[in-house]
């Protein structure tokens, strides 16, 4: 059509220019008509959606689609849920359990222990810096303590039960076989169904007692700020508890109080809860439950291996003075300020556990 | 080697629960359990449709997928079968499966279910064929005795077929072709991959 036009014979020179400009302006014309007529697709569409508009027009596929998406019915069936054909929220549940809570629980956890063990080889053990005074104070009392190990230990069987029915699949199965596994996983799975509401009262009795103790002050930032005492030689001033331990009591509250809630929703199926309150409650439960699991490897660690003079407070029930004024230099102030000063426990212990309960 | 599927032809089912009871007949199932339910949709409204549901044995079962001590097996025939002396009664396959298949005999405090307990596909268990013990926790072997499930054979207006998923099809696919319509293979595209 270009061709033809600007071969045209008899053309002036004005004529050619005006049949250039016709060229032109055509082909922009052609252009916009090519470029917006499939836009008119819309048009048709949409007035055709308009009039479609309600569920009769494709009622078939709107009745699948709602049965799809787990809308119920009846059913002459009686039970929760019986009326609901599909819930979709099972394959969700099954994918986040078996895909990514599975992997990065596993190596949040190993990374954990993994970093820990690293510290200590780089850190060693924290030393009481000027040796054992020889001297005590009391820093947990009988009832503390006893709660303590109480809901430690019931900690240790649920992460023991609990992890089993995680990974135990994966890790026990190849190596003991199903049938003997089986065996153990009931017993595994009535444990922690059973120790669960156990454990649930000792931490919250844990949460009451100490809470008083762990509320955020300015001590604590300028703790975290130098490294709490973990990194360099420095150590900073803590009350009787310090900010790592405030950390550890705070989780415990959030990630504790969530485990347990999300666990008891597990627990109890008699209340009516629907798969997909039970679907979340186990993600949920997993999630929180392998935080404090991480957390609890920390907490441990310093506790034991970590730092010399700890354990015995929560065994014994008194610190050296030494490690005291080293790792809580501000309470030991409070103690004084109470008028309960170090006592040699150079003496017979009895002796000592009897000038404990005297003080206190 | 057949590859068993069940299909329920919601144009055909009229809600008479015959293959829930039939089900329960068949295979002495636990108090309080119903391998096999009839929902209705849309129930007392023009254009109901009813379907009759069960474990459909997946190709991809769920179940299996998060049974923390692995007791599910698929059968030659593609049914989906557990081992009730492995299992704990955990609840996992009751929250993974689509179609509510998985029921237990109790459901009291501290999470105690007893044994899991769904449709076998008139298939047993892992015990001897048609054994006193297999049918004690399982109920009946009919795939044992070239029988197909009974919830299927009975149904008065074969809306649910129960057997190869080949014939199924081709069953179904002849009579979408007379009726007209299109194919409604219900569950299949959750279940059958």
């Amino acid at each position: 059509m270009h061709e033809l036009t600007s071969r045209d014979p008899g053309v002036g020179d004005t004529g050619r220019k005006r049949g250039v400009k016709t060229i032109l302006w055509s082909l922009l014309v052609l252009t916009m008509v090519a470029l917006a007529l499939p836009f008119s697709g819309y048009l048709l569409t949409e007035s055709a959606q308009a009039q479609a508009s309600g569920d009769d027009q494709n009622a078939r596929a709107n009745f699948w689609r709602a049965v799809r998406e787990g809308s119920s019915g009846y059913s002459a069936v009686r039970g929760p849920e019986t009326g609901v054909l599909i819930q979709n929220g099972g394959e969700n549940w099954r994918a986040l359990r078996n895909g990514p809570m599975m992997t990065y629980s596993s190596w949040l956890m190993a990374g954990t222990l993994g970093l820990i063990a690293l510290f200590f080889l780089v850190r060693g053990r924290i030393k009481i810096s000027n040796g054992r005074s020889g001297e005590t104070v009391p820093r947990w009392n009988a009832f503390e303590r006893a709660l303590h190990w109480y809901t430690a230990i019931l900690f240790l069987v649920l992460l023991a039960t609990g992890l089993s029915l995680l990974f135990g699949r994966l890790v026990m199965i190849p190596l003991i076989g199903k049938d003997a596994f089986a065996a153990y996983a009931g017993l595994a799975k009535d444990l922690h169904n059973y120790v669960g509401p156990f454990f649930s009262v000792g931490l919250v009795l844990e949460i009451l007692m100490w809470i008083r103790h762990n509320l955020p002050n300015e001590t604590d930032v300028a703790w975290f700020a130098s490294g709490g005492g973990m990194v360099g030689d420095g150590h900073p001033s803590a009350g009787r508890m310090n900010g790592g331990e405030k950390l550890w009591f705070w989780v415990l509250v959030v990630f504790g109080l969530t485990a347990i809630g999300s666990g008891l929703v597990l627990d109890f199926p008699v209340f009516g809860q629907t798969r997909a309150q039970m679907q979340w409650a186990s993600l949920i439960h997993l999630g929180t439950t392998v935080v404090l699991t991480c957390f609890a490897f920390g907490h441990i660690y310093i506790g034991t291996v970590g730092t010399e003079g700890s354990l015995e407070g929560m065994t014994t029930g008194r610190v050296d003075a030494e490690w005291a004024r080293q790792h809580h230099d501000l309470w030991l102030k409070e103690l004084a300020a109470k008028g309960i000063y170090p006592e040699s426990s150079s003496a017979s212990v009895p002796s000592g556990g009897a000038a404990q309960t005297r003080t206190t | 080697m057949a590859r068993m599927k069940f299909l329920c032809d919601a144009e055909r089912c009229i809600e008479c629960n015959a293959c829930v009871t039939a089900c329960k007949n068949e295979n002495e199932v636990p108090w309080g359990v119903n391998r096999r339910r009839v929902v209705t949709i849309n129930d007392g409204e023009p254009g109901e449709k009813s379907i009759s549901v069960a474990c459909m044995h997946c190709t991809d079962a769920p179940c299996a997928a998060v049974c923390p001590v692995d007791c599910f097996y698929t059968t030659d025939d593609g049914v989906v079968l557990h081992d009730k002396d492995q299992c704990i009664g955990c609840g996992y396959c009751f929250y993974a499966c689509p179609f509510g298949a998985p029921q237990y005999p109790q459901a009291s405090a501290f999470g105690v279910r007893g044994k899991m307990d769904k449709c076998t596909f008139c298939a047993g268990g892992p015990e001897a064929d048609g054994s006193p013990e297999e049918y004690e926790k399982y109920g009946a072997n009919r795939l044992s005795e070239g029988k197909l499930p009974l919830c299927a054979e009975m149904c008065s207006t074969k809306a649910l077929l129960g057997g190869d998923g080949d014939i199924l099809a081709d069953i179904y696919r002849e009579r979408v072709l007379l009726r007209g319509g299109r194919p409604q293979t219900w569950g299949w595209d959750t279940a059958y991959s």
